[in-house]
């Protein structure tokens, strides 16, 4: 049942360039920094001070206003506004612009065949193992209707379900040249790291040494184990930022994978609908949390 | 075998929490449109902000069966 699908849960590598892996998530993300960039860029010299602006630069003021109106709510200070609206910005439009690019007919579907002798370097000794099986594996269709004797056919689908890396061939692997770069747990943990070490960084610049008594409190017992609490929820806030988006839209390309391998016509037309609402959340849940922890790190706590 | 079981079970019980917290937002975000039928628009988008944070508990569990099923 699950050799049918291509479902792997890491990003696969496309090519290897002086020992860096490039994998097709990676292309993807750099292809989606490449579509903003040059949006920008093309904005920046569509730009007119007219009564009638082009299409274009009407559609760039609306995210504008969107953003900043969004950035304005949560803070109610332009200073803050102004120093929170980039980071919240950019974070909404890529995540935004990967969740969705994985909605696109092709993306996932598109493959490229890649020599997996050639690299994988540090593992060497996993692909031989798996190069082992590899024969009885290809060929496992035809030789459990020939042989047929009935352990070695449990055996080897036990195997071939169990395996579904890409190494389980010797030749050439197809693999997919695009995936979304937020269905990469490497994205989207390196995401949750900028918005947390900004978050303190904020934190420091407004409320210079002060910021630390949020951690290591010795004014009372209790305030030094909230403290510890506040240090602890630190970290956990990257890995309920990193799993959330990665585990939605994960969970969303699996969904849409299996809905269209059980019934390709109709059935995922509405799964497509709900991955756009999902894409669209996720990006939000992620800009606004970020924008709360901004928020949250910049006030201390006689203010409020 | 033991795999597919702490799928299954991963999976039936790590739903149960955020459906019963899915369950809770939308019954109290609906109390609160149906008292204050003009502030649909703003209950409605706290209401979704809420259940994708119920969800993401569901999506944990959603990612660590995957990861058992198919990361060896």
């Amino acid at each position: 049942m699950a050799a049918g699908l291509h479902i792997s849960i890491s990003a696969e590598r496309l090519l290897t360039l002086g020992g860096l892996n490039i994998t097709n998530s990676m292309f993807t993300s750099v292809l989606v920094s490449l579509l903003l960039i040059s949006f920008a860029i093309i904005t920046k010299f569509k730009l007119k001070n007219v009564s009638k602006p082009t299409v274009i630069q009407n559609f760039a003021e609306m995210i504008v206003e969107a953003l900043h109106g969004l950035v304005h709510g949560v803070t109610g200070d332009l200073k803050r506004t102004r120093l929170f609206f980039p980071f919240i910005s950019t974070f909404f439009l890529v995540i935004i612009l990967n969740n969705w690019l994985g909605l696109i007919p092709g993306v996932g579907t598109i493959k490229l065949l890649v020599n997996e002798e050639a690299a994988k370097v540090e593992e060497v000794s996993q692909t031989e193992k798996a190069s082992d099986h590899s024969n009885v594996l290809v060929d496992s269709v035809q030789a459990s209707e020939a042989v047929a004797t009935e352990e070695a056919i449990t055996l080897e689908t036990e195997e071939a379900t169990q395996e579904e890396t890409p190494s389980e061939h010797s030749g050439p692997v197809a693999v997919p040249i695009f995936r979304p770069g937020t269905a990469d747990i490497n994205t989207t943990i390196s995401l949750a790291l900028i918005s947390i070490i900004v978050t303190q960084i904020f934190g420091v610049k407004y409320l210079k040494f002060g910021y630390f008594k949020k951690f290591i409190n010795f004014s009372s017992p209790i305030m030094f184990f909230v403290g510890i609490l506040e240090l602890i929820s630190e970290f956990a806030k990257i890995i309920s930022f990193a799993f959330r988006l990665f585990g939605n839209i994960f969970a969303g390309e699996v969904l849409l994978v299996v809905m269209a391998f059980l019934f390709p016509v109709i059935l995922p037309m509405p799964f497509y609908g709900l991955e756009l609402f999902v894409g669209f959340i996720q990006a939000l849940v992620f800009s606004m949390l970020t924008l709360v922890f901004f928020n949250m790190a910049t006030i201390s706590h006689e203010e409020h | 075998m033991s795999t597919e079981f702490a799928v299954a079970f991963v999976m039936g019980v790590g739903t149960i929490g955020p459906g019963i917290g899915i369950g809770l937002l939308v019954a109290a975000g609906l109390e609160a449109i149906g008292r204050n039928p003009e502030a649909a628009s703003k209950i409605q988008t706290n209401m979704i902000l809420g259940i994708a944070f119920a969800e993401a508990l569901a999506i944990y569990a959603l990612v660590i069966s995957l990861i058992l099923r198919f990361v060896n």
